[in-house]
C-alpha cells in the first residue's frame, strides 16, 4: 500500500488571474520531491490546462470556486485533483478529443491532450449540473522524501 | 507589458515576454490585433524567445494570429520557440503550417 506522506488543499475563485497562482502553488508543493525543471514544467502546464477548463467551461456563466487537493505518496507518486462545481461535461469522450472545443476560435481544443501527454495518468469524472473533477497523476522518483515532520 | 510590438521595414515584430496562459493571452492578443488591424503589416513575426511558460492558450494565440494574418493577406512567422515549449508545439500539429523559424537572437 502506498502511504500518504503529505497533502495540501487550496481553493480560490474562478478568476483567470488565479491561473498563475494555481500552477505556482502546486509547483511549490511538488518541489519538495526535488523534480527536474522539465517535470515541474509538465505539472504546471497540466494544472494550468485543468484550471483553465474550470474557468472557461465549468463556470462559463459566472464565478465559482475551484478546489485543488494534492497528495504525495511514498514512492514518489503525486496526485493532483482539480475540481469545480460548475456545469459539468455532457460527453467526456468528445471533450477529450484533441482539437474538439466549445471555447471559440482562440481555444485550441488541446487541454486534455496536453494533460494526457504531460502527465502519467489522468482521470475525468463529471456530472452535468454538478461539476467536474480532473485527477492528474505523475511519478517523481529521484529523491523520495522521508516521513519526518 | 507582456508583449512589445515594433515596426520594421517589411514586418512587425511582437516580442512576447513571461507566461502565456488563458489570462495573459487576452492582453497579448488584444495588443497584437489592435496593431495588426491599424497598420496591416505584410508580415507578423511573433518572437517566443522570452516566453518562460506556455500552456495550450499559446497555441490558440498562434492559431488566431495565423487566421487573422491570412484574412488580411499577410504572413505569420513564429520565431525562437524555446526548447521547453517544443513538445507543446509538436503536440498541436501546427508544425505543418511551416510558420516556425529559428533566427535573430
Amino acid at each position: 500500500m502506498q502511504e500518504v506522506i503529505n497533502e495540501m488543499n487550496v481553493n480560490f475563485l474562478s478568476r483567470s488571474s488565479n491561473e498563475g497562482f494555481a500552477r505556482a502553488v502546486v509547483a511549490a508543493f511538488v518541489s519538495q520531491l526535488d523534480p527536474t525543471i522539465d517535470e515541474l514544467a509538465d505539472i504546471k502546464t497540466a494544472v494550468s490546462e485543468a484550471v483553465t477548463n474550470c474557468i472557461v467551461h465549468g463556470y462559463k456563466s459566472g464565478i465559482g470556486k475551484i478546489y485543488i487537493s494534492s497528495k504525495i505518496y511514498s514512492g514518489g507518486k503525486i496526485l493532483i485533483k482539480i475540481k469545480d462545481r460548475g456545469c459539468g461535461i455532457e460527453n467526456i469522450e468528445q471533450a477529450m478529443e484533441p482539437l474538439f472545443t466549445t471555447g471559440g476560435s482562440e481555444r485550441s481544443g488541446l487541454g486534455f491532450a496536453v494533460m494526457q501527454s504531460f502527465m502519467d495518468k489522468i482521470k475525468v469524472s463529471s456530472k452535468v449540473g454538478k461539476g467536474t473533477t480532473v485527477t492528474l497523476q505523475k511519478f517523481i522518483i529521484r529523491r523520495p522524501i522521508s516521513n519526518e515532520k | 507589458m507582456a508583449v512589445k510590438i515594433s515596426n520594421y521595414n517589411n514586418f512587425a515584430l511582437a516580442l512576447i515576454e513571461g507566461d502565456i496562459d488563458h489570462h495573459t493571452a487576452k492582453d497579448i492578443r488584444e495588443s497584437i490585433d489592435y496593431y495588426i488591424e491599424k497598420y496591416t503589416p505584410k508580415m507578423l513575426k511573433m518572437d517566443f524567445g522570452q516566453v518562460k511558460f506556455m500552456d495550450s492558450s499559446g497555441i490558440g494565440l498562434i492559431m488566431g494570429r495565423f487566421k487573422l494574418m491570412n484574412a488580411l493577406k499577410g504572413k505569420l512567422k513564429v520565431i525562437n520557440i524555446p526548447k521547453n515549449l517544443e513538445r507543446m508545439i509538436k503536440l498541436s500539429g501546427l508544425m505543418s503550417l511551416g510558420i516556425f523559424e529559428k533566427e535573430e537572437k
